[in-house]
């Protein structure tokens, strides 16, 4: 029982946290110049990571793809069902995992090191709201740049699928696109994309309670790094859940 | 209000534990401003706690703190950023920005905190860089200091708001005595030119003896020993008595 009692003192904890940063972020002053920083920093990190990620996604989904669809005769189904998966699933959950991996443990260790070297504290002490300076612009950067991140994944995941659907069948560009985007509405598109918002904001808001409110010096830097990782990447599995169901009420037509 | 206005910084009973562990027990002491009280103590005695609780950066379990003429206990955000802009603050290991220059970690408070125009703002930083000995290392990062430059950078930061209490956690630590020296011969100079008080931590007994007015001894969270050095090194205390003559 004590676990449990540790997990809902936990649960609180953040979910104050995060509604601290809620309030904050719409309170000025706003801390425009470190969101920009922070914005290319998530965007500098990651972009390269989920280009290439999505990229073999792409290819290696369309191979497996390919060898089951052969069976019942419907290879011409793989971009639509590339296209889909990507665009709907496949996409925004893997963009948040590898964003949760590279960024949030960044964020996490950044603001762990600061607090055991007394940055934070020197930061207070020039009568700077610490938590607006450092904090609100990380959560906000991560809730902004995921879904921009998303597409670009999505995107390279789809020219890996028609790279490697090129190579087996050799169809052409247009066939492709035209297949791909037959089955794909705009709620299949906008909804699931938007929801890594809330994906982005998981991974600011949890990496950067570990690192900011941690207060074991040096080794409290390794383990607010590898918290981050690992709860934010569970949150956003579990808010993954809620969101589809979220989805499905809101857009009836997008239960394929 | 306390009712003297020269006072700078005045505990009065203060106390302060970390769980079971009392780290300050009914602590009470006062200093004037243009004084200069060095903190000495073994280590773990909750010297660098006082700093923090002048700076409100940590709340006490009771009694009062007085900056100013201000109570800093109980204080709201906003009230205690005004009482900290009176205040500047040397980290133990300089605690600078890492992700920003030596130029942006000067500029940050006074971007925020003063009117000034760029031009003014680069006129502050340059004297105030050039008064530690670093007016040629503006544009670099923290990790291409050395120890005593981080040191020399952390005060300029301190002093960039032209505080009138400054407050130094070991600023001669990890130094040769030489550079040491020079740290208290800066932190001299601010006193006597600008009326600065200083409150400094330390365990360089020289260097206690060398700036000191006032020297306090902290000892398992009492405060042991409080007055002159030659008082001081006539106190009853055992351990006051040996830490400032051994």
């Amino acid at each position: 029982m004590r676990w449990l009692s540790r997990l809902f003192e936990f649960v609180g904890k953040v979910g104050l946290f995060s509604l601290r940063v809620l309030i904050a972020s719409v309170k000025p002053p706003f801390e425009f110049a470190q969101f920009c920083r922070q914005l290319a920093e998530v965007g500098n990190r990651s972009l390269a990571l989920l280009i290439v990620s999505g990229f073999a996604l792409g290819a290696v989904m369309t191979l497996h793809t390919r060898s089951t669809l052969v069976t019942f005769g419907a290879t011409a189904m793989i971009p639509a069902v590339q296209a889909v998966s990507f665009f709907v699933e496949i996409g925004p959950l893997v963009a948040g995992l590898l964003l949760a991996g590279r960024v949030g443990s960044g964020i996490g260790a950044v603001l762990a090191n600061m607090r055991a070297s007394e940055q934070i504290d020197a930061i207070e002490s020039l009568s700077v709201d610490s938590f607006k300076f450092l904090v609100v612009p990380r959560v906000l950067a991560c809730t902004i740049a995921l879904p921009f991140l998303t597409l670009f994944m999505d995107f390279a995941g789809l020219l890996g699928g028609f790279l490697s659907e090129e190579l087996s069948s050799h169809i052409a560009p247009a066939l492709y696109l035209n297949r791909a985007f037959d089955y794909l509405q705009w709620s299949n598109f906008i909804a699931p994309t938007l929801k890594t918002a809330v994906f982005g904001f998981i991974i600011g808001s949890v990496s950067a309670y570990f690192g900011y409110t941690t207060d074991k010096g040096a080794q409290g830097v390794g383990e607010a790094a590898t918290n981050s990782v690992v709860v934010s990447s569970l949150l956003i599995i579990v808010a993954d859940v809620l969101l589809i169901k979220c989805i499905f009420f809101l857009f009836p037509d997008t239960a394929i | 209000m306390s009712a003297n206005q020269s006072v700078a910084v005045e505990f009065k009973r203060v106390t302060k534990s970390f769980g079971a562990k009392r780290v300050l027990g009914d602590v009470s002491f006062q200093i004037d401003q243009g004084q200069a009280l060095c903190l000495l103590g073994r280590s773990g005695t909750g010297k660098s706690v006082t700093l923090k609780l002048i700076m409100a950066l940590m709340r006490p379990d009771s009694g009062e703190v007085w900056v100013d003429q201000d109570n800093v206990v109980g204080m709201g955000e906003h009230q205690l950023s005004l009482v900290r802009r009176k205040l500047g603050y040397l980290f133990q290991d300089a605690a600078l920005f890492d992700s920003l220059t030596l130029y942006e970690n000067l500029s940050l408070p006074l971007s925020r905190l003063t009117k000034k125009s760029k031009d003014e703002i680069d006129d502050v930083i340059r004297r105030v860089l050039t008064d530690v000995g670093l007016g040629a290392d503006g544009a670099k990062y923290p990790s291409a200091l050395s120890g005593g430059m981080k040191k020399r950078a952390g005060l300029a930061r301190a002093l960039v708001l032209e505080p009138k209490i400054l407050l130094a956690d070991e600023p001669s630590s990890g130094l040769d005595r030489i550079t040491a020296a020079e740290i208290d011969e800066l932190l001299m100079r601010r006193k006597l030119e600008h009326g600065t008080a200083l409150i400094i931590v330390t365990h360089d007994v020289h260097g206690a003896r060398r700036v000191a007015d006032r020297i306090a001894v902290l000892d398992k969270g009492n405060l042991v020993a409080f007055g002159t050095v030659e008082q001081v090194s006539q106190s009853e205390n055992d351990v006051a008595r040996r830490l400032i003559t051994e």
